[in-house]
């Protein structure tokens, strides 16, 4: 009993930093940005800045999902950016939409029906995610080095898919995803409800999160203890392409085109930095997925509140650097020891 | 027994790497005679001049068993402020030089700090290195600042003439230089052998009484100074500061790092190694180039091919051995030094490894 409870205090203390940054954010907002938590109904549809920082961070949230399992394994995903890339080459090559007059009125169909064109995108980016995994669990690479040479050579073949350019989408219905309303709600976080909702079920409710922290936390203790971890892990990692790609269909969705060079453009460190605020250490073992949904909410809320105050979108990426070095310090053992040393001094 | 395989099995890693050198050199030269001249020869030395430099410092790091993510915004950071300071505050060029150098040396101490102190990965502190470096340049500018400067310029315009046309030039001077430095550093000193012991093992560093945690603190130094360096070559190269120059630099120097035969894990490799990982990149791009009608982003996708038959061949070749450093380290950082070497290995396998 006694255990279970300083568990869930660490818990609670891991989480308790990201949502003091989140509310710090929020409340600097309240005081700084005019009508930022002005939710007004346009159409049956809400609309504000607080819903648009919540669709803009769907496509991350869902990343950092499938990240932070990665992580949990002691492995990394730097990948996901390029096949964010690549999916959406893919997808927007099998939709792209041409003009077709019927009964006299201009539409745009696709070329493939859009159910089997987004599947297929899915089943590459799984496909990616497996080849990772293989890679990493049957060749025996380190999960950095074998994500690299995805991460070098996936935007060489999204460019390669798309001949270089970015292809743009003609087709009405598959906006939907991206930019579509359901109950007045943003589609995209219905996609998201989904994909964490069943996530932790899966993670919580069976032993499967278990089973990742356990290989995590000692990989050779794990498999002797009758864990399979190969395939545990190559499931993760095909989990990871997964979200990637189902981030892409948000991505290429919401911006109508893909781009091969600059889709998901940094996504996987963004990603990375979301885990990590989220409390997850990147040394792998325990790990808490609703701290990385509030970490990625975390980046986006920066990056609005940056927009939003007129400050030069270019200052963005020092913001972030700051943030990176802020929540390291704040997760390191040693730098709470040098700080509670200190007062303990002064008291 | 042991130890003469592993010297072994380093050679055959080196061996690899220029035999592949001298294939596709080869290749080159059958499939267009002009390939197989001093120009050409002397080009790939001038075009990844900056490569090179700033991969000695990945090397280092990787050898550590870290890595530095932030070498391509600290080459970006270090144009823009040499730009600035020579066209905007009309500073003295070789202060600027000085100034830009201490400044990527002191940016990698921070991070070498933050990592040894604070018991940060690498990875991550690094990785706020980047944003944090590439932001500062867009915080200078965001347009492009054309260098001007006569001393540069005509650093830059330097040519020491071998024959009719082919040249040598400050980058070739300075790619050779740093290499000499970096075998230097990697075998000759006290630093280059702490720094192959903590890629071995860290604990077993510790524990052997080595300092480790200034020579990791001198790791990132070494590595920002070189991409400062590196950043000081590229600005010769562009004439130019840009806060998008040599963006994604440090894929491509990673990649010439593991293409040279550098473990990640750390503890293995050589810089004549990572040397030929870099002119094999720049003989492929000259290829390219040659052949005329395949577009840019092959380079990238043959980069990462490449990555990928480098590490089979490392993992081919050290199968066994392989899995006992990765599950060694693991074991140590748990253990905190207490495991044995083959220990967890052996219970793993099932069967003792041959040597």
């Amino acid at each position: 009993m006694k255990k279970k409870s300083t568990v869930d205090n660490l818990l609670r203390s891991k989480n308790f930093w990201a949502l003091t940054a989140l509310a710090l954010l929020l409340l600097f907002n309240l005081i700084f940005t005019k009508g930022f938590f002005h939710i007004e109904i346009k159409d049956g549809h809400l609309f504000g800045s607080l819903i648009d920082i919540l669709n803009r961070a769907a496509p991350m949230i869902i990343i950092s999902i499938g990240m932070t399992l990665v992580i949990a394994t002691k492995g990394i995903d730097i990948s996901v950016g390029s096949t964010v890339a690549i999916t959406g080459a893919v997808v927007a090559m099998l939709i792209g939409g041409n003009l077709k007059i019927v009964d006299g009125v201009q539409t745009y169909i696709s070329q493939v029906p859009m159910s089997i064109a987004i599947i297929a995108a899915l089943a590459v980016a799984t496909l990616i995610g497996l080849w990772n995994g293989f890679l990493i669990t049957r060749m025996g690479m380190q999960p950095i080095i074998a994500t690299l040479i995805l991460m070098v050579a996936g935007r060489g073949v999204a460019q390669l898919l798309t001949n270089g350019q970015i292809i743009t989408i003609y087709y009405k219905p598959f906006f939907f995803i991206g930019n579509g309303f359901l109950f007045g709600l943003p589609f995209s976080l219905f996609i998201v409800a989904v994909i964490v909702g069943g996530t932790i079920l899966l993670m919580r409710k069976t032993a499967l999160g278990m089973f990742i922290e356990s290989v995590g936390i000692n990989p050779v203790a794990a498999r002797v203890s009758g864990i399979n971890s190969k395939n545990l892990m190559l499931m993760i990692y095909a989990f990871c392409g997964f979200c990637a790609g189902v981030a892409a269909l948000l991505v290429t969705s919401n911006v109508k085109s893909a781009d091969g060079i600059h889709a998901g453009e940094l996504f996987e460190l963004d990603a990375i930095l979301a885990v990590a605020i989220g409390g997850t250490s990147l040394a792998g073992g325990k790990f808490f997925l609703l701290g990385s949904v509030i970490g990625a909410l975390i980046i986006q809320t920066l990056k609005t509140t940056i927009y939003s105050i007129g400050v030069p979108p270019e200052i963005n990426l020092v913001v972030e650097a700051f943030v990176v070095f802020i929540v390291m310090l704040i997760q390191s053992e040693e730098f709470r020891k040098i700080v509670f040393r200190v007062k303990a001094v002064r008291e | 027994m042991k130890k003469k395989s592993f010297i072994n099995l380093k050679n055959v890693l080196l061996v690899a790497t220029i035999s592949l050198f001298v294939v596709m050199y080869a290749i080159g030269s059958i499939l267009y005679p002009s390939f197989l001249s001093l120009d050409v020869f002397l080009n790939l030395f001038i075009d990844n001049s900056f490569l090179m430099v700033t991969a000695v410092g990945m090397t280092f790091a990787i050898l550590s068993g870290g890595i530095d993510l932030s070498v391509g915004s600290v080459i970006g950071l270090t144009t823009m402020v040499s730009a600035h300071l020579l066209e905007k505050a009309h500073m003295n060029p070789f202060l600027v030089m000085a100034i830009v150098l201490v400044m990527g040396a002191s940016f990698g101490t921070l991070m070498g700090m933050m990592i040894h102190f604070f018991k940060l990965h690498p990875f991550i502190v690094t990785l706020g290195g980047l944003f944090l470096a590439r932001g500062l340049c867009y915080v200078i500018s965001t347009d492009t600042i054309n260098i001007t400067n006569e001393v540069y310029s005509s650093i830059a315009s330097f040519r020491f003439y071998l024959t009719e046309t082919a040249f040598i030039n400050v980058n070739v001077i300075l790619f050779i230089l740093i290499t000499i430095l970096g075998v230097y550093l990697a075998h000759y000193t006290k630093f280059g052998r702490t720094v192959y012991a903590i890629g071995g093992n860290e604990q077993s560093a510790i524990l052997m009484g080595l300092p480790v945690g200034r020579t990791k603190v001198l790791i990132y130094t070494f590595s920002g100074f070189c991409s400062a360096l590196s950043g000081i070559i590229f600005t010769f190269y562009m004439l130019s500061g840009y806060a998008l120059h040599a963006k994604a630099m440090e894929t491509d120097a990673i990649a010439a790092a593991v293409i040279g035969g550098t473990l990640l894990t750390g503890g293995y490799g050589y810089i004549i190694g990572t040397m030929f990982g870099v002119l094999i990149l720049g003989t492929f791009q000259t290829l390219i180039m040659f052949q005329g009608t395949l577009s840019a982003w092959w380079t990238r996708i043959v980069y990462g091919v490449l990555v990928l038959i480098f590490c089979l061949f490392q993992q081919v070749f050290e199968a066994n051995k392989g899995k006992i450093k990765l599950e060694t380290q693991d074991e140590d950082k748990k253990d905190t030094g207490t495991g044995t070497k083959t220990e967890p290995a052996t219970v793993d396998k099932g069967e003792p490894v041959s040597a």
